[in-house]
């Protein structure tokens, strides 16, 4: 047995270098060591190494979701941090960023340890912690975000529901510059929001269910941008899904301010029309949008106002979500589809390529989240992903290694498949066992 | 029509007068006016209409469903529907039972789709379902084997209420093609507005949403019907006017200020009434706020239709309870 890794004649992109060329990747002690052009002569390195033949395929740096829900502690029947780092590396993750809206919440230094041990345990993908930005989440306090940093902490978030008063808001995006954090706003003013299931409009008019405006999301991101300008803090809006969010973010980039965004594929791909089956899968938080909003937001990904492509990966269990559209919770799930969803939406129509596509889940968030990940930089942790960009498949929530079923997308036809998941040198993922020489 | 004969009989015949002309009730459930054709719905009111001297005989049973059973599913508080449709029920000769939702299991634990399947696995045929949110009679349909009717589901439709509005007003008016109709009051909030509006508009009515700005959504214009604020303005114009009932509990949303100011602006006051056409028909689906949305003399009045539309809501449940579970034994 070697620790030696070649793979070989895949295209491979690394927007963090710039690379985008047919190369051989040699990975050694769990690190890269070399991309090399293919040398069809080049024997005698492959016979003392495993080789993973990746021609016509796509070989990047490991994807990065820097948005997902484990549910652990607290919800174990619905998540594991094992079973969420399974489905991630299923789905091409070599890491997540998990939020802390667990119970208890991730908001002490002993907390984000629990995360890591729970994840060197599962032994699957990196698992990074986001730690609250108040005490229990509730929007008053300030959790220890110093101690969290040091028990590594890769950003602070209340998401589940936005920092409401503005002071609090303030201070933390203040305190946060300490450490060069960026705090994740999940960004809905409450009030505005409240008893809201699904978008404010014509279609909760017409079947009668309470909206959620676009305005209750684009009020806080405009109050925030005033915020960030301020304190020069980082600021990241999660799960952005108006037009007048992305115009928010574009404006605040040309005004200077340190703000970045992310964008799930559900509000890429679907509207609120979908909503009108009353089918529960379709509800989640923020709520499925109009025509316009989704195009503004393919259009925020085009022009790089949207940063990251994230899937807000929110397990609930059956029980839940078979109760009546109010009462069932918010959230879907999408580690195991995200890459294909994400090309059906963005390459397919020939918005975005590759490089672009994948800048978007690995160096992207990478920075965000001050990770030294997303790259194949010669000595860096050999995490990478082969993609099969032509592979066509179907969507089967039956098999997904998630513990929840909540998926709209069951069914799907897409195309573009992670084909291995490599964490640190090791196959942590493969569709095609035996390629593994 | 005769008034004289098998009501059953006569039922039968309106559905077979109408497979002539090619209307056939393909439903087994009845969960919107909006799924709805206009053929589909004339159909339900002509066969309401061969069951409404039901109601009028010495004997108020026919046999049409005889040995079958009726479930009231009630998960929001109701009189009036619930009793419509046990009467209804009965009068068709079925069995009814009242299943209390809010004494069950299901306020904790048990989900709905359990609920319903253990209900529906003691032999049930029609489930009558009342729900505070939109779309779960939906969610119970696609769940169970058994025939749907929604009697009102959150903010979305009340298709029952709907239709025997409608088939008020043709019994009074004599048509709905070109009738102007007016509904007032809660709009965003009502699901008779809802069923009202769709059911109007396929059969040829226009329709104009009164009230407040911040209880009549610009989105129902997309709906097709016309939309106004100042009801002294467009009064004179309606042969039919629908008063919507207000809730109390509005105000703490601020959707209007006091009661007072509603009922100044929006009230079918006597006052009021002299400026509408002498022969509009006012309606209203009950229980009344008397002297808020309707003054007491108007709702007693010549012109109210309210007692006339309870009458009507049996022979119109009785219609539907029956075209549904027809269509279900493919009959």
């Amino acid at each position: 047995m070697t620790d030696r890794l070649l793979i070989k004649s895949g295209r491979v992109i690394d927007p963090s270098q710039g690379i985008d060329k047919i190369a051989d990747v040699l990975i050694e002690k769990g690190r890269i060591v070399s991309i090399e052009p293919q040398e069809p002569g080049s024997g005698s390195k492959s016979q003392a190494t495993r080789q993973i033949d990746a021609s016509g395929k796509i070989v990047c740096p490991g994807l990065i979701d820097m948005h997902v829900h484990l549910r652990e502690p607290g919800h174990e029947d619905e998540e594991t941090i094992a079973s969420g780092a399974a489905a991630a590396v299923a789905g091409g993750f070599t890491s997540i960023a998990c939020m802390p809206n667990t119970e208890p919440a991730i908001d002490t230094e002993a907390m984000i340890e629990f995360v890591y041990r729970q994840a060197a345990r599962a032994g699957l993908c990196n698992v990074y912690p986001i730690g609250a930005i108040t005490k229990g989440r509730e929007g008053k306090e300030l959790a220890e975000m110093g101690q969290m940093v040091r028990a590594g902490a890769v950003g602070f978030s209340d998401d589940g529901c936005g920092v409401a008063n503005p002071a609090v808001m303030f201070r933390a995006l203040q305190y946060a510059t300490m450490f060069n954090r960026a705090i994740i706003q999940h960004c809905e003013d409450a009030d505005m929001a409240a008893g809201g299931v699904m978008n404010a409009g014509f279609t909760a008019t017409r079947i009668g269910l309470p909206g959620i405006p676009a305005i209750a999301e684009e009020m806080m991101i405009q109050r925030d941008l005033s915020l960030a300008a301020e304190t020069r803090a980082r600021y990241h809006v999660a799960h952005l899904s108006t037009a007048g969010s992305v115009q928010l973010v574009r404006e605040g980039k040309q005004r200077g301010i340190a703000v970045t965004a992310e964008v799930c594929p559900h509000h890429l791909l679907l509207t609120e029309e979908a909503c009108a089956t009353y089918d529960t899968n379709y509800k989640m938080n923020p709520p499925l949008r109009s025509r316009a909003d989704v195009d503004a937001c393919i259009a925020g990904v085009v022009d790089g106002t949207i940063d990251c492509l994230v899937t807000d990966h929110a397990p609930h269990g059956e029980e839940e979500k078979e109760l009546d559209f109010q009462s069932a919770p918010f959230g879907i799930i999408g580690l195991e589809i995200a890459l294909g969803l994400f090309a059906k939406a963005l390459i397919e129509p020939g918005h975005v390529d590759w490089p672009r596509l994948i800048a978007m889940l690995t160096i992207n968030p990478a920075r965000v989240l001050q990770l030294d990940k997303g790259t194949l930089r010669l000595g860096t942790d050999a995490d990478v992903t082969i993609i099969d960009p032509a592979m066509n498949w179907t969507v089967k929530v039956g098999e997904f290694r998630s513990k929840s079923r909540n998926c709209p997308f069951d069914g799907w036809k897409l195309s573009g498949r992670a084909t291995h998941t490599i964490v640190a040198g090791v196959v942590r993922f493969s569709l095609e066992p035996a390629a593994v020489a | 029509m005769s008034t004289t004969g098998d009501p059953v009989q006569k039922a039968k015949s309106a559905a077979a007068a109408s497979e002539r002309e090619s209307v056939v009730w393909p439903h087994r459930h009845l969960l919107a006016l909006e799924d709805l054709t206009a053929d589909e719905i004339r159909l339900i009111l002509d066969t309401a209409e061969a069951f409404e001297d039901v109601s009028t005989r010495s004997v108020k049973k026919v046999p049409a469903l005889r040995g079958r059973v009726v479930v009231n599913l009630f998960f929001e508080d109701s009189t009036r529907t619930k009793t419509s449709f046990v009467l209804a029920a009965q009068r068709l000769s079925a069995d009814v039972v009242d299943f209390s939702a809010k004494s069950s299991s299901l306020s904790k634990g048990e989900s709905i789709r359990d609920t319903v399947r253990n209900i529906e696995a003691m032999g049930v045929d029609l489930l009558i379902v009342r729900h505070h949110v939109a779309g779960t009679p939906h969610l119970i349909a696609r769940n169970v084997g058994c025939c749907v009717i929604n009697a009102g589901d959150g903010r979305h439709e009340h298709p029952t209420q709907g239709l025997l509005d409608i088939y008020t007003m043709r019994q009074v008016k004599g048509r709905i093609e070109g009738l102007e109709v007016a509904i007032v009051g809660d709009v965003a909030n009502s699901r008779v507005a809802r069923s009202n509006l769709h059911g109007l508009l396929k059969l040829g009515a226009e329709v104009t949403m009164v009230g407040p700005t911040t209880l009549v959504p610009r989105a129902f214009e997309k709906m097709g019907a016309r939309i106004a604020h100042d009801f002294d303005r467009v009064i004179e114009q309606f042969d039919v006017i629908n008063m919507l009932r207000i809730q109390r509990e509005r105000i703490s949303s601020n959707v209007f200020p006091s009661l007072q100011e509603y009922s100044r602006l929006f009230g079918l006051s006597a006052q009021r009434m002299k400026r509408a056409k002498p022969d509009v028909l006012v309606m209203h689906p009950g229980p009344i706020n008397r002297g808020i949305e309707m003054a007491a003399s108007v709702a007693d009045g010549a012109n109210s239709a309210v007692l006339r539309q309870v009458t009507n809501g049996l022979a119109v449940r009785m219609a539907v309870m029956f075209l549904c579970k027809q269509a279900a034994e493919g009959s």
